[in-house]
């Protein structure tokens, strides 16, 4: 296929998993601000959601403070940022647009009524939480629909692959972020655990990776950090995982590999770091430092993806 | 101006015999009925994401082309005309293209003056010679075509380079038979769906000879900008054929390839939808980011099929327009069995004269322009814009021509008001392989909206109709 088709794909499921992924975190961010103060410290959550979304830079270049109002506004319809909700909506239409031939029907109806969705009902923003609830719903769904048509749509040859790609690679690293802001409270030596302050930490942790429930079917027990650190970095049978999302990535590139006839260094270094999940283990990881093997992880994440741009898609 | 055809309602209002089911089959529909499905229609249009893009109009960068859900109808007599006259006229421009970069014996039959050609911008000193596959020039090719009474078909205008629409021709056809089942079933249409596949094996027909036996074929677009974009993924989407842009294609040793996830792959066919201003930035407009570098030379070694070919321009220049009659005759030795509107070439002082002197009865046009923009429809000017267009045909009468206001048939279509006649024209699509053209039957029937309107473009708020033949 085209090199530019197969880019496209590739950044048009990362933008739909990007909005998804934006959405939760804002949505995850509400739960928690809607403590009482008693349960959730002094933190800024709101501040936390910029940093999670990795925009909080750029966030205070236009806005004074994070409050509720401006990080909503930010992070989902701000045409400053690029990676606001409304943008990656955006750019993913303009994405399918430039690709119709290589999407299913299903696919393009899908972004294209969440565009139309979007400047039609959303144009404005929202004024109210319970508008804020449906246009997080409205997002997720999107997503949902858009996955699912690829699923159960798309041939399964280099297009469908390189999609893939790109959900896994922009999944692994939002998964990664949220660790990398979050991982302070999942430390077991600190002092107050299982206080009532983390507890909330850590579902909204869990929520924002829509893995609450797994977690009480994977552990069944009550919420410990170093399992959660176990489930969202180890654990291949959560598709948000590390671990998850570096098997699909791996068996997509072999995919392709074996279309074509050709490994390259994308394979390898998919590999790579596939078998570095699959021998560590979360005692090792904690005394090595989770944030130091956060880090490195988003380092060899993005690696991936530069390589794969240089391999295929240029 | 003489009152308007009824393509229904004939003279003295007689109901055509083509129009007998639609017409019983509009007196037992409740009008809300039909509101309902026009608006069904509009919802799928903006689903499927057919638009367009209005040039210089920020605020709607894409619209839907209004869709009117009353068809045309033309019975298989009236088609089996107008099909042997596109036939002939397209043959006729692809033998006068060959002609006139080659041998151009009808300029030396002093039937079209020399400065008309060598002095056209869009004639193309690079085709000189230069020969191209099966000699066909005009692969695809567009026929604007007006009717202004029961026997005559007129042909409006040729477009012979890069011709746009058939997307609506296939897709209104679509959705007319999602919306009205019902009133497919109490007619015979005959089907445009081949339309594809008949583009398709034309295209791969006129592969250069040093292309693999299996040619490849892509469909060249200038972007997601352009405001035909939707029409090209459609197109390159149903051909099952790559749909590139200048920057997805790199000419080594005078191939052209695409840049793919395997690497470089050989192009053989390219189904263009790229001016020839923008096609090569080394033979033509150095600023062009759309076109390829070094396609010409390609193109001149004969490793690649252009279609349509470079230079067709030549042939639908609106000042060759009004000799089309002529080439007919000169090249096929038959009588055109379709007409020409009558023209005034202001390049010639005694029509420019005319013109002057009439300018409120007449339609003036620019001899480059296309999409209805930069023309003067006298009748419905206002004096003072009127004035305007006499500076500028006297500063350049060689750039206009003139015709009469054509009195264009009408079809019942709906409006605000219910049911009402509005003016129409029609653009089959004639497509010329290596050994034979062909025409699916029906087009793109564009329609004037606004009461009393002749101006059909989408860009000015024209709208579209499926157009059926019926096949009895």
């Amino acid at each position: 296929m085209l090199s530019r088709t197969a880019e496209n794909l590739y950044w048009l499921a990362r933008y739909v998993e990007r909005a998804e992924y934006i959405a939760r975190t804002i949505d995850a961010t509400l739960r928690v601000t809607a403590l009482p103060a008693a349960y959730i410290g002094k933190t800024n959550e709101w501040e936390s959601a910029l940093l999670t979304a990795g925009v909080s830079a750029s966030f205070y270049e236009a806005y004074p403070e994070a409050t509720e109002q401006n990080v909503v506004e930010y992070l989902a319809f701000s045409p400053s940022n690029p990676s606001s909700i409304k943008n990656c909506i955006e750019a993913a239409r303009l994405n399918s647009r430039s690709v119709r031939t290589a999407l299913t029907s299903e696919m393009w109806d899908t972004i294209n009524s969440a565009w139309i969705e979007l400047q039609e009902v959303w144009g404005k923003g929202t004024s109210s939480r319970e508008e804020l609830a449906r246009f997080l719903r409205f997002v997720q769904e999107t997503s949902l629909r858009f996955d699912g048509s690829a699923y159960r749509t798309m041939l399964r040859n280099d297009a469908y692959w390189f999609s893939r790609l790109g959900l896994h690679l922009e999944r692994a690293d939002n998964t990664a972020r949220i660790l990398d802001v979050k991982y302070h409270v999942l430390l077991p030596e600190e002092e107050h655990v299982g206080g009532p302050l983390d507890y909330y930490q850590w579902t909204s942790i869990l929520r924002s990776v829509s893995a609450l429930t797994a977690y009480h079917w994977v552990y069944r027990e009550t919420l410990k950090p170093w399992l959660i650190a176990d489930l969202l970095i180890l654990n291949d049978t959560l598709p948000r995982s590390l671990a998850s999302c570096y098997s699909n990535l791996v068996r997509n590139l072999d995919q392709i590999g074996v279309a074509y006839g050709r490994q390259g260094a994308a394979q390898r270094h998919a590999r790579g770091v596939r078998n570095r999940l699959e021998h560590s283990h979360m005692d090792d990881i904690f005394q090595h430092g989770v944030h130091e093997f956060i880090q490195e992880f988003i380092a060899d994440n993005a690696r991936l993806g530069e390589i794969i741009t240089k391999q295929y898609l240029i | 101006m003489a009152v308007a055809f009824d393509e229904m309602n004939g003279p003295g209002g007689d109901l055509r015999p083509a129009y007998r089911e639609l017409s019983r089959w509009l007196k037992e529909t409740p009008p809300d009925a039909l509101e309902y499905r026009r608006q069904e229609a509009e919802l799928l249009f903006r689903r499927i994401g057919i638009t367009f893009a209005v040039y210089g109009d920020a605020e709607a960068q894409e619209r839907l082309i209004p869709f009117d859900v009353i068809p045309r109808i033309m019975s298989a007599k009236e088609w089996s005309v107008l099909e042997k006259g596109l036939k002939q006229r397209v043959r006729a421009l692809n033998m006068f293209l060959r002609d006139i970069y080659h041998g151009r014996d009808i300029l030396r039959a002093n039937i079209i003056p020399d400065d008309l050609i060598f002095q056209n911008p869009v004639f193309r000193p690079e085709m000189n010679g230069q020969s191209v596959p099966h000699d066909v020039y005009v692969h695809i090719a567009g026929i604007d075509i007006v009717r202004v009474d029961a026997d005559n078909f007129i042909v409006l205008e040729d477009n012979a380079r890069t011709p746009s629409g058939v997307s609506y021709m296939l897709e209104n056809r679509e959705i007319m038979m999602r919306l009205f089942p019902d009133l497919f079933a109490r007619h015979r249409v005959a089907p445009v769906e081949r339309y594809p596949d008949e583009l398709l094996s034309a295209l791969r027909s006129v592969a250069p000879l040093s292309a693999a036996a299996e040619p490849t074929v892509a469909l060249m677009t200038p972007g997601v900008y352009n405001s035909a974009y939707y029409e090209h993924s459609f197109l390159a989407d149903k051909l099952g054929i790559e749909l590139v842009e200048g920057r997805d294609l790199i000419v080594k040793n005078d191939e052209v390839f695409m840049r793919t996830t395997e690497g470089l792959k050989r192009v053989d066919v390219i189904y263009r939808r790229v001016d020839d201003d923008f096609l090569d930035p080394l033979t033509f407009r150095p600023d062009s980011a759309l076109g390829v570098p070094g396609l010409m030379s390609a193109y001149a070694a004969g490793n690649i099929t252009l279609a349509n070919a470079v230079g067709t321009g030549i042939a639908d220049d609106k000042a060759i327009y009004s000799y089309m009659p002529e080439v007919v005759k000169f090249y096929l030795g038959e009588e055109p069995i379709l007409k020409n509107v009558p023209t005034w070439r202001c390049r010639e002082p005694k029509d420019l004269a005319y013109v002057l002197d009439n300018l409120s009865e007449l339609v003036v046009k620019e001899v480059h322009g296309s999409g209805g923009y930069g023309m003067l429809i006298g009748p419905a000017a206002t004096k003072a814009t009127i004035e305007a267009f006499r500076d500028k045909l006297k500063r350049e009468p060689e750039g206009f021509i003139a015709q009469p206001t054509l009195a264009l048939s009408t079809c019942p279509t709906c409006t605000a008001s219910g049911l009402a006649p509005r003016h129409v024209d029609l653009r089959p699509f004639v497509l010329t392989g290596s050994n034979h053209v062909t025409i699916v039957p029906g087009g793109l029937t564009r329609v004037a909206l606004k009461e009393g309107s002749l101006v059909v473009n989408s860009s000015q708020g024209g709208g579209t109709k499926d157009t059926w033949i019926l096949d009895e």
